[in-house]
Parts: C-alpha cells; sequence; structure tokens
C-alpha cells in the first residue's frame, strides 16, 4: 500500500473519446455490475436501518410477534434519562480517547524505528503485525491469564520489581485500561504497516538537503516526516476513532462489562437491553440515538479534516 | 535513482514458487472443502434443514467440575442408547446461556433439552419458551410426581402443568479445611465443624481459623463474580426473614435495616478484621483454600470435584444459621432443571428428550458425587447417596432453600443478581460503605422494577 504523498505523480487521464460523449453500454453495464452490492446493500444495511427505526416508536419485546404496543418517542426519552445509556456512551468515549493517541503516536514511533532498520525489518514488520491477525476471542483469553491477580503474567512481574500490581480487570478504576493496553497492543501492527509504507515513499534527497542545512535528526522529523504523513496520520486517526466507537468484543469477553457495568460500551448495552433484557423496542430507539452521537462526531471530524485541508 | 529503492516489496511474491493466485485457489478450494465435512447443527441452521433424525441436541451451561461430571453422564447415555445421536454443547454460565436459549427457541432451532434454573423458569415460561410435558409422555417414561423432591418439582409447576423435571438442588455451602480447623480446636469430639449459631460464634471461628492458616479465616470470591456475593448476601438476608421482589418484580420490598445489617457485618469480617481478602477472583479464591492457607471457603456445593483432585483435606457443612435463630434457617440455593424448549409439537421429539432425561436422572448418583442434592428420590432416598459424605451432610438444605424470587429480570446469573451482587461486592472489596450499598441496590432494583415487562 502506497500513499504518494509527494509532488506530481498524478496520472494523466488516457486520450480516449472527447468527455460528453461516453457510450451508452459502458453506463449500463456498470449499474448491472453494482446491482448485486446494492441489492444487499438495501437488503441487510437500509432496510434493517429502517425496520429499527419504526420498531424504536414501539415497546417491541423478543418473545412477543408484531411491533408491541405503540410508545411514540417515550423510549427515546427513557434513554436519554436513563443512567446506563449515559454511563455507556461515556464508556466507548473513554475507550476511543484511552487507544486512539497511543495507537497513533505509538505506531509512527515504532515505524519510525523499523524504518531506520536496515537488516531483518521482515521481522519487525512480522513482528508488530502478528498481534493484528489474532480473533478477538483469543487476544482476550490471552489478556485475561496475563491480568490473572498475582499468578498473571502482569502481576508476577510487577511483583518482582517490588510494585503492587492494580487489580487489572476486578478494580473498576483499571479495568478500562486494562482492555485498552490490550487493544493497543492488537491493533497498532495495522496502523504500524501503514506508517511504515508512508515513511518510505518519503524521497531520501529532502533529509539529505535538510542535513546539509545544519537540521538535527528531531528537526527532521518534526519537520519533514510528520507534515509529510499528514495524510497517513489523518486516515489513521479517522479508522481508529471509527473502530474503538464500534467496540464491543473484547470489553464484553475480558469483563463482560463489568466490574459493576464500570466498561460496558454502549453497544454492548444495546446488546443487554434488546437480547438479553428482551426489551427490542428500546434497544432499537437506543441504537438510533448512538448512531445520531456517532453522525454528530463524524461531521464535526469531517469539518476539522476540511478545515486542514483547506490551510494545508 | 534515488526513487527506485522505495517501491514496497510488491514483486516479492512473483519471485518465491508459489504465485500469490495459486494460493488464492488452494485456499479456496481448502475452504471449500472443509465447509462440506461434517453434517450437524451448523450446517443444518445454514441450510435450514432439520438435523438428522434420531439425533437428540443438549445444551447446558455446565463448565469447570460440572461440566466434567455431565460428560460422564452423557457418555452414560450414548452407551445405554446407541443409535441416538447425541449432540452436546456447553455455553458460558449466566446470561450469555438463557439469551442464546431464548433466541435459539424463538428462531426455531432451539434444541431438544436445555438446563434452566428454577429461578428463570417463571420467565422462560411467561415468555411461551417452554413446551408442556404431558403426563402421558412423562409416565411412559416412569417420570412420575412421587419420584421427585416435592419442593423442587412445585418449582416447575405453572398453573398446574409442569414444564420441566429438577435435577438437583445446588445450596450455597461450608467448607472448611479439616486440619485447619482441627487445630484451631473448631471440631467436635466426632470431627464434626461446631455449630456456629450468631454472629460472635461465626465471627470467633474465623479468628481462630485464621490464626490456624496463617492467612486469612474464610474466603469468598469478589472480582468480577457477582453471583458469589450475590449468594453469600442473600443466605445471610433471608435468615433474617427479609425478601426483596414482589409482585413479578414490579414491586421492590427490600428491608433495608435488615440489608444493612448484613452488609456492615460483611464489612465487619473483611474490611474492618481483615479475615477474609478483599481483592480476590473465582480462581484465586479456591486456589487460597486448596492450597490452605484459608480455613473456610464459601461457595456452592459444586467445588467438591476440585478440591478432592487437589487433595485438600476438607469437608462440607451446611451453611451456618448465623442470623436465623431458631426455626428461622434459610439458604440461597437453586434447582437445576431439565426443559424441553418449545418447538412446534412433535411427539418424536419430546419422546427422544424425555429419553435423555430419564437417563440423566437414572445417573443421579454421579451427579450428587460432584456436590449437588438429588431431586430424583429413588438416589436421594438410597443408601448409597447417604453413605456419601460430605455430600449428604447438607442435604437438608434442600427444604430450607430460597430461590431468587420471580421477575422478568430475575434468576440465575440475571440483571437482578449482577445489581445486588455489585453492590455486596464493593462492600466486601472496601470500596464502598454499606449505606451506600444498600441505595445503589435500591436504585439499580427500583429502575427495572419500574420498566414495563417485555415478557
Amino acid at each position: 500500500m502506497t500513499t504518494s504523498t509527494v509532488a506530481g505523480s498524478r496520472a494523466k487521464t488516457p486520450a480516449g473519446p472527447r468527455t460528453g460523449q461516453r457510450p451508452q453500454r459502458t453506463d449500463r453495464s456498470a449499474y448491472w455490475m453494482l446491482a448485486p452490492f446494492v441489492a444487499l446493500y438495501v437488503l441487510f444495511v437500509i432496510g434493517p436501518t429502517i425496520y429499527a427505526f419504526i420498531l424504536s416508536l414501539f415497546n417491541g419485546s423478543l418473545v412477543r410477534g408484531g411491533l408491541g404496543s405503540f410508545a411514540g418517542l417515550s423510549n427515546y426519552a427513557n434513554a436519554l434519562q436513563s443512567q446506563d445509556f449515559w454511563s455507556s456512551v461515556w464508556h466507548t468515549l473513554l475507550f476511543t480517547i484511552l487507544t486512539t493517541p497511543p495507537l497513533v503516536v505509538l505506531a509512527f514511533f515504532f515505524a519510525l524505528l523499523a524504518d531506520r532498520a536496515t537488516r531483518g525489518r521482515w521481522f519487525f514488520r512480522l513482528a508488530f503485525f502478528a498481534p493484528y491477525v489474532l480473533p478477538s476471542a483469543v487476544l482476550s483469553l490471552i489478556w485475561i491469564w496475563i491480568y490473572t491477580p498475582d499468578s498473571g503474567l502482569a502481576s508476577d512481574f510487577l511483583g518482582r520489581i517490588g510494585v503492587t500490581a492494580p487489580g487489572w480487570l476486578g478494580d473498576p478504576n483499571w479495568a478500562m485500561i486494562s482492555v485498552a493496553i490490550a487493544t493497543v497492543w492488537w491493533t497498532l501492527g495495522f496502523n504500524f504497516v501503514l506508517y511504515l509504507a508512508g515513511l518510505q515513499d518519503i524521497p531520501r534527497e529532502l533529509y539529505e538537503a535538510a542535513a546539509i542545512d545544519g537540521a538535527g535528526p528531531i528537526q527532521q522529523i518534526r519537520r519533514i516526516t510528520i507534515p509529510l504523513l499528514n495524510r497517513t496520520t489523518t486516515l489513521v486517526a479517522i479508522l481508529q476513532v471509527i473502530a474503538s466507537l464500534k467496540i464491543f468484543d473484547q470489553i464484553y469477553l475480558m469483563t463482560q462489562g463489568g466490574p459493576n457495568y464500570s466498561t460496558r460500551p454502549a453497544l454492548e448495552y444495546i446488546y443487554d437491553e434488546s437480547f438479553t433484557n428482551m426489551r427490542i423496542g428500546y434497544g432499537a430507539a437506543v441504537s438510533m440515538l448512538f448512531f445520531i452521537l456517532i453522525l454528530i462526531a463524524s461531521f464535526v471530524w469531517l469539518a476539522i479534516v476540511r478545515q486542514q485541508g483547506r490551510t494545508a | 535513482m534515488a526513487q527506485v529503492d522505495h517501491i514496497s516489496s510488491g514483486t516479492d511474491a512473483d519471485r518465491t514458487g508459489l504465485s500469490r493466485r495459486r494460493f488464492l485457489q488452494a485456499s479456496l478450494l481448502g475452504a471449500g472443502g472443509l465447509s462440506l465435512a461434517g453434517c450437524g447443527t451448523l450446517e443444518a441452521g445454514l441450510a435450514g434443514t432439520p438435523v438428522a433424525p434420531g439425533t437428540v441436541t443438549f445444551w447446558d451451561l455446565f463448565g469447570g467440575g460440572d461440566g466434567a461430571r455431565m460428560q460422564q453422564m452423557l457418555q452414560g447415555f450414548t452407551k445405554q442408547y446407541p443409535r441416538l445421536e447425541l449432540q452436546h454443547i456447553t455455553l458460558s454460565w449466566g446470561n450469555p446461556y438463557y439469551t442464546k436459549l431464548a433466541l435459539a427457541t424463538i428462531g426455531d432451532q432451539p434444541p431438544d433439552v436445555g438446563v434452566s434454573h428454577a429461578s428463570r423458569l417463571p420467565t422462560l415460561h411467561g415468555a411461551d419458551l417452554l413446551q408442556e410435558l404431558p403426563a402421558q409422555a412423562l409416565s411412559k417414561h416412569g417420570l412420575t410426581p412421587d419420584k421427585f423432591n416435592p419442593k423442587a418439582l412445585r418449582a416447575c409447576t405453572f398453573n398446574g402443568k409442569l414444564f420441566g423435571l429438577p435435577l438437583d438442588t445446588h445450596p450455597f455451602v461450608l467448607f472448611y479445611n479439616t486440619d485447619l480447623c482441627k487445630k484451631a480446636g473448631l471440631l467436635d469430639a466426632q470431627g464434626n465443624l461446631a455449630a456456629m449459631d450468631s454472629p460472635e460464634a461465626f465471627t470467633d471461628a474465623l479468628v481462630r481459623g485464621k490464626e490456624a492458616s496463617g492467612q486469612w479465616g474464610a474466603v469468598a470470591s469478589i472480582n468480577n463474580d457477582t453471583a458469589t456475593c450475590w449468594r453469600l448476601f442473600q443466605s445471610f438476608y433471608s435468615q433474617l426473614g427479609g425478601q426483596m421482589l414482589q409482585q413479578e418484580g414490579t414491586q421492590v420490598v427490600m428491608d433495608d435495616a435488615k440489608a444493612l445489617q448484613v452488609l456492615t457485618f460483611l464489612k465487619d469480617l473483611s474490611g474492618t478484621r481483615k479475615l477474609m481478602p478483599q481483592d480476590v477472583d473465582y480462581a484465586g479464591g479456591i486456589a487460597l483454600f486448596a492450597n490452605g492457607r484459608s480455613a473456610f471457603y464459601l461457595q456452592g456445593e459444586w467445588e467438591i470435584t476440585t478440591f478432592q483432585l487437589a487433595k485438600t483435606p476438607f469437608s462440607m457443612t451446611l451453611f451456618p444459621n448465623v442470623f436465623g435463630g431458631e426455626g428461622g434457617y434459610a439458604v440461597q440455593a437453586d434447582f437445576h432443571t431439565l426443559v424441553v424448549p418449545a418447538a412446534g409439537n412433535d411427539d418424536a421429539r419430546t419422546d427422544r428428550a424425555l429419553t435423555l432425561i430419564r437417563s440423566l436422572l437414572d445417573q443421579s448418583l454421579t451427579w450428587a458425587e460432584g456436590g449437588h442434592v438429588p431431586s430424583w428420590q429413588p438416589v436421594a432416598e438410597s443408601s448409597k447417596y447417604r453413605e456419601l459424605k460430605p455430600q449428604s451432610n447438607y442435604a437438608a438444605a434442600s427444604d430450607a432453600a430460597v430461590i431468587d424470587p420471580p421477575g422478568w429480570y430475575s434468576g440465575s446469573g440475571s440483571n437482578f443478581e449482577v445489581i445486588i451482587g455489585s453492590a455486596v461486592g464493593s462492600v466486601l472489596a472496601g470500596q464502598a460503605e454499606p449505606e451506600a450499598a444498600v441505595r445503589a441496590m435500591r436504585s439499580g432494583l427500583e429502575q427495572y422494577a419500574d420498566t414495563p415487562s417485555p415478557v
């Protein structure tokens, strides 16, 4: 994967028929090619979203047929007044805040180091990327073992150097941090690979020219590397934020939303309410609210990025 | 040109013997082959076809020692009925199991036989997820009412109709290390534990136990284990005569004073006198008792196999009657029942299901060896069970059993238990004061009580 960030590699459009005179056949076959995807998209994404919105206006129960009694906007009102709902949204945001900066900064840092390694670079690429291919269940099992009180690797190691280990998954103050650490270890590799590819696109002449002008290594990184990796950083950050807002797997498997619901993210709250408590109408309303919150966050983000694009 | 050095090594693949295209083709073929191999519920579920006839599907939530025992009993079943194919799945205990059971039944793909705690039966029955067990089919398999523990059977009966068959009672009990208790002078002449019928006696026993063990008097797991915290609390609270919910869970009748009394007592034992650890999870609690670092262990009877394998010198007895006084003994327990989830009225399926159920009940002695009190009277009243020590020590708990109050959010492993258990756990761990915990319990329960029931 290469991101070309340096001047002028836009390919010229090949000489062909004059614009405005596209042959009809190309148009129709394109639509036919797209049709299966559009059909599946409508069937499995658009349709259910509309259905979920309709469901949210009723007191639907999972075990009773039909939509249930009409509830109007009372499901939304209950959700907005519910302490559990806001806590779960906060937990999702907290997870995003705890994981996104490390995953951007650390990935960049390790990519810088790996880029300088002339020998065995394949080994570092493998070592950093390998955790990324693990399924979330395997990741959770590994880290549950590491976080076992007293006898787990983490507590044992800290004990040997004389530090009392916190209750990794049992202490409400530490549970989210522990899950965040596991997640950073897990997904670092992906961002690392993106950064490494971006770094390899920066021509060496820029560094040589800067060195001749008397720039030290830190200055080179600040003035050359980071600005030229802006697009990669934006990509990495956006992907991270989106992935973090969807968090469910690791938290469900490692802490089941505990201890005392202190790590339950929004998606698990929706799952608990809709499927375990069988209140599918209320769950649909909560998911609609969460969707709106993500939409607002996305618009804010888009505005920032557009602003960046204009001033860049 | 310097640019050439930085082109990524995307062409590496072409240089090696195995091209990317060949590799992709091979793995596609491999994946296709794998998916054709093996038949069973996954393929049937994906294709929407019925599972091969003569198959009995059984879902349970038994892990650990219970799981091993159930495997043993299921092997006995397959030996007894070689023509019936058994498909057995174990799911995570608690909400995950019940959620999946409910969803599978709603989606018309339920197992033939499932396990259910008696405290979850009202919700499952109210949601029309269980099939009624007709008297004729029951008597054909010899599953008549007189063969079951009456209290357990009553818990499976709704409007005079039977919706499950009880397998056992599993109460909260007291494990004690016989060596340490002897050292502490807590055993009587016959080697049995002296009664601890008051808060002072119980505390004193723990103090002496802590001296003998050198580390802890008693241990009850706290971290990520709201169930144990709930059971400990409920045992003491019921001895005081307290109740939690009424009217199918729509009314919270918790007695704040009694709850406070129990929580203050627990805080005294753990935080103030340091007789019980404040940071211990389920596995850690087992390890502490198995290694003789605690004189007592407060848990359900199902851990008996773990300690037998660890060769810990231990015995078990009824959970102490600390607050009950004369005639007020109560202890938290539940009944495991075997149910047939609703899936149309297929007589052949019901017949296969009852065959499996009868076979499991006949092997109740194996199940009892795992610590449970059998509900199947032919085994419970037999001399073989009475000779089973220490399992038969606490058989009387099935008459003093207090199961969770009925409610759509209540039952074994439910949100009800999580709310109370979390609050109790926070007191035991020293993270919250008893008054704050009582407030948290009340507000958590009232939120659910005010929510209209989806069932």
